[in-house]
């Protein structure tokens, strides 16, 4: 007898994947055994998962492995990453339990779905190969398109989903057109191939094929971080989503886009900076700027911070822009404190949403501070820090990012961002506004706490004001996780 | 020099203050009132050693320096320190914070716990932006204030609150925020290192860096001082806020913004400094004038003073860019007089309020019959505020209008002079038709007089009216060194100062009229 040569396959760099799959397709199974009412023990499952998984994770600091012949590598920037993906889906779990079961579809799958998004991020994060990098996005995508679909009653769920799906399904499209040029062009789908390639061969940089190869990558990429013009789903897909998918799709999927799109463009492209550099900036200027002036209009405050969204890449574009090590490591810095600062006040969001009628317009919240003040503080926090106000993380995220921008020299960029940043503190005061300074129309006495979402807003709370006061070991652990 | 940190306990027991109020239940208000009280009293007691303790030396004192932030390129440390330029600022805060906590014991009944954790947070934010000495700390600081003041405003405002606490909030971050980017510049073109504030001094920028610099810093200063034509938040913001509010935005926060030109705009940038001061003190003479006729038309007696307020700001400015020792220290003199005279007018005006709940002055009328002690305090500190001789207000004037004279702003002071006598009849006016006539009106012939609390908290404010009015030198004294070092400083770094147009120049005076000159 034969036996067939299986090459030694290295299953560390994707370790905390291959982890986090496990646990996702046990659930699965699991899944069906439970009750509906008790899908809660999904959620703990799941939690338990993604702790294992981060302590998987967390071993891979400070030793980069690299796998697969090069197509994955766990090094610090995709540890970092890891961390941010692993944190948004913990504290989206936090909060899921206690929406769904309110709305009545407490369906399991939604556990397991989060893990594989999670999965696909990670795979994002440490993809070094084009075709990696492809795989973990489309892992993320379709369980996001179901996740955004998933309360099956909602019509605007529903809507969300399918919208989510066909503007995404495009953009992948662009995406996967764009490493095929690519790759046509350079022979390689390799990243770091790619720009050994156009070093030896400095004339593929005239070549129309790799131009419109790196484009094509770049307007799919811009899709998944939500740049303007590339934007359009978000707001809808946001408001239509159920609560805390909005928060995970904004906080997780947002920060693997970028990952992806900084890996790809800063080691491949590496010669062609000053291209890509302007390309950036002209997306940063109008994301920033538009997202913040359709938010200024926004009553419904999930389409309010949809767009705030929308314009907090825009933020992070001008770190990406300045693409030095202040800029660079403002974005992980600044997508770490954003998960937190998003995801705590979307947990805030499904405290005071009812069954059916979520609540979601910002005149609900009149005088929620007179009834609830200490969940009032905790959203002034978040909105603080999404407004950039010291003493939180927004503000030492969004001082590294413009930093960057500064140091490198782009320094109409930065003042171009901190106007948007002036007006965005408009639209989060406005809920300020109602919360403190109008008189309350309703008792709230419909909410209802769990331990779960508590603990949420706790770890958020935590996640934004100590890194907003101390904010020197964590900015130093982005120091080291920089690709420069 | 101590090694006990006193600065950093100073700045942050309202901080411990805030702290202990979480803890108290929501309905014990005596208690809330009675914490805040005592706390912003530590802090005064707290803050006393820092003035005893000064030498009368050019040199920061009480100096703390602990690394902070060491990230990636920065350095940030928490550094903190006091000179003659903001030690008095600080007096005046501590000092200002507990009479201002008193005179909410009856205004405010709603939400005490919350206004008080408001107030001390402000003290706080207003306690670290005046003794910080490394840039990003003072900007935090600086930033941090706007928080509580909004909510102040916000909250316990008037009618029209909200849009008062918006714009206040939104022209003041538009500021900060373009100060940060020239901030940030500033640190990158001084080579990195920390943000040091005493550093950055002896950073040489070319002029053309300078000045669009110094015109992001000058825009934030400018809007919080607030200099004409960025006034217009500070009528609404006046008008709407809480007493305590109004108190603590004229006697402190708007000193932010005047300190802010004198320990940071004018020194790190001195050829744009120079470059700038027609424009500025063109700026400060509009809102002296403009300002004065406003406030003579004002219906609101809330708002003739929050016009005055801008007036006053006026004066300040004036000398602060005629850049000698007459017109800097009495600068820095009305900056203090600023803070008493219409810190008073504030709490006044609240006195009022507080009894008739109305505050246009046709509604009153022969007050002085009904409420004879009112009266007279009133009378006192109106004087105070127009600068009768005797009072503070006369020395911080004079010296700002000497000062500006000799300087090469002599034409400015010429005209800004015109705004002391509109300062008198906007004041006088205004009290002789609240106070003297017919007490005409039946709601104000049952108005009670001040009762004990309220002359209490005004007493310490009478009493700082005169003392600083008949005595000044104490104040003077302990500035003048650090003011002169500031002067040489930025004059011996005004390298293109001889390209920039002049003036009129001062003409010889009659040596008796005017102390020496000084060589430029």
């Amino acid at each position: 007898m034969e036996t067939i040569a299986i090459p030694a396959i290295n299953f560390a760099p994707i370790m905390p994947e291959v982890i986090l799959s496990i646990f996702g397709m046990a659930l699965l199974l699991v899944n069906v055994f439970v009750p509906s009412e008790q899908k809660a023990y999904l959620g703990y499952l799941s939690l338990g998962g993604i702790l294992l998984t981060a302590v998987s994770v967390l071993n891979g600091w400070n030793a980069p492995v690299s796998g697969f012949s090069g197509s994955v590598l766990q090094d610090n920037f995709a540890v970092f990453f890891k961390c941010i993906f692993l944190l948004s889906g913990g504290l989206t779990i936090l909060i899921s339990d206690h929406y769904f079961k309110r709305e009545g579809c407490n369906v399991g799958e939604l556990y397991p779905l989060l893990l594989f998004a999670t999965v696909g991020m990670m795979l994002m994060a440490s993809g070094t190969d084009l075709m990696t990098i492809f795989l973990g996005l489309e892992v993320l995508s379709v369980s996001l398109y179901i996740l955004a679909g998933l309360n099956r009653a909602s019509l605007k769920s529903n809507e969300a989903g399918l919208k989510y799906f066909l503007l995404g399904a495009f953009s992948t499209g662009f995406l996967l057109y764009g490493m095929a040029l690519t790759y046509g062009a350079t022979g390689t789908t390799r990243v770091i191939k790619i720009a050994e390639f156009i070093a030896q061969n400095g004339v593929v940089a005239q070549n129309p094929m790799f131009f419109i190869g790196m484009l094509l990558m770049a307007v799919g990429f811009s899709f998944k971080i939500a740049a303007a013009p590339f934007h359009m789903w978000t707001p809808d897909v946001y408001e239509g989503a159920p609560t805390p998918m909005t928060a995970f799709m904004s906080a997780g999927p947002k920060a693997a886009g970028f990952a992806a799109f900084m890996r790809v463009i800063i080691i491949a492209f590496p010669t062609l900076k000053a291209d890509w550099s302007a390309l950036l900036w002209i997306l940063a200027v109008l994301t920033m700027t538009i997202g913040n002036l359709i938010a200024l209009n926004q009553d419904n405050i999930k389409r309010m911070l949809a767009y705030s969204s929308i314009a907090h890449a825009g933020y992070a574009l001008v770190g990406f822009t300045a693409g030095n090590a202040e800029g660079t490591a403002g974005i992980l810095f600044y997508m770490l404190s954003y998960a937190f600062m998003n995801i705590g006040a979307f947990a805030i969001i499904v405290l005071v949403g009812k069954k059916g009628e979520e609540n979601n317009n910002v005149s609900d919240y009149a005088g929620f501070a007179t009834k609830h003040p200490v969940l009032a503080l905790a959203m002034s926090v978040f909105l603080f820090s999404l407004a950039g106000m010291p003493p939180t993380a927004g503000f030492i995220g969004k001082f590294y990012l413009f930093s960057g921008a500064i140091k490198a020299g782009y320094i109409w960029l930065a003042i171009i961002g901190v106007l948007n940043s002036a007006a965005s503190v408009y639209y989060y005061l406005r809920v300020m506004v109602y919360m403190y300074m109008k008189n309350p129309v309703e008792e709230f006495d419909w909410m209802k706490f769990s331990a779960p979402v508590t603990l949420c807003i706790v770890i958020a709370v935590v996640g934004v004001l100590v890194p907003g006061v101390m904010p020197a070991y964590l900015l130093e652990l982005a120091q080291k996780a920089v690709l420069l | 020099m101590s090694q006990f940190p006193l600065i950093s306990v100073m700045t942050f027991l309202p901080l411990l203050g805030v702290v202990l109020l979480f803890f108290v239940p929501k309905q014990s208000h005596s208690v809330h009132r009675m914490l805040a009280m005592l706390v912003t009293l530590a802090t005064f007691a707290v803050s006393l050693p820092l003035l005893t303790g000064f030498q009368s030396n050019a040199e920061f004192q009480f100096v703390e320096k602990v690394p902070w932030i060491a990230a990636g390129p920065f350095q940030m440390n928490y550094q903190v320190g006091i000179d003659g330029i903001s030690i008095w600022l600080v007096m005046l805060t501590t000092f200002i914070m507990p009479i201002a906590i008193l005179s909410t014991w009856t205004a405010v009944e709603e939400k005490v716990k919350e206004y008080m954790i408001c107030l001390l947070l402000l003290e706080v934010g207003m306690l670290g932006a005046f003794v910080s000495l490394d840039l990003f700390l003072f900007y935090i600081f600086w930033e941090v204030m706007l928080i509580p003041m909004y909510f102040i405003i916000g909250i316990w405002g008037g009618k029209n609150k909200i849009y008062a606490a918006v714009k206040f909030f939104i022209y003041t971050m538009v500021g900060s925020l373009l100060m940060l980017v020239a901030l940030v510049t500033l640190y990158f073109k001084a080579g990195g290192g920390d943000f040091n504030l005493l550093r950055f001094y002896e950073v040489g920028l070319d002029p053309a860096t300078q000045t669009w610099m110094f015109l992001a810093f000058a825009l934030a200063f400018a809007i919080k001082v607030p200099m004409f034509p960025l006034h217009t938040w500070l009528p609404d913001a006046h008008t709407e806020a809480p007493t305590a509010g109004s108190v603590i935005l004229a006697a402190v926060l708007l000193k932010m913004g005047t300190y802010g030109f004198v320990r940071f705009a004018m020194p790190l940038f001195p050829d744009a400094t120079a470059k700038f001061t027609p424009l500025f003190a063109v700026l400060s003479v509009i809102g002296i004038i403009y300002a004065a006729l406003v406030a003579m038309v004002q219906e609101d007696v809330k708002k003739l003073v929050a016009y005055s307020s801008v007036a006053h700001l006026g004066y300040v400015m004036l000398g602060v860019f005629a850049l000698n020792q007459q017109g800097l220290s009495g600068g820095m003199l009305q900056m203090l007089n600023h803070g008493v005279s219409t810190g008073a007018l504030f709490l006044i005006v609240g006195f009022i309020y507080e009894r008739r709940h109305t505050r246009l002055i046709t509604d009153f009328g022969g007050l002085a019959k009904q409420m004879p002690v009112f009266a007279t305090i009133f009378m006192i500190v109106t004087l105070s505020s127009i600068g009768l001789p005797g009072t503070n207000g006369f020395v911080g004037e004079f010296l700002v209008l000497l000062g500006s004279f000799e300087s090469e702003l002599r034409w400015y002071a010429i005209i800004g002079t015109s705004g002391v006598i509109l300062a008198a009849v906007y004041m006088l006016w205004m009290f002789q038709r609240v106070m003297f006539g017919e007490l005409s009106n039946p709601k104000n012939q049952t108005l009670p007089d001040l009762n004990a609390r309220e002359v209490a908290l005004m007493l310490p404010l009478l009493v700082l009216i005169f003392y600083m009015g008949v005595y000044p030198t104490p104040f003077i004294d302990k500035m003048s060194p650090s003011l002169e070092k500031l002067i040489v400083h930025v004059k011996s770094r005004q390298t293109a100062r001889a390209q920039i147009p002049q003036m009129p120049a001062p003409q010889a005076l009659p040596a008796a009229m005017m102390p020496p000159v000084e060589s430029k």
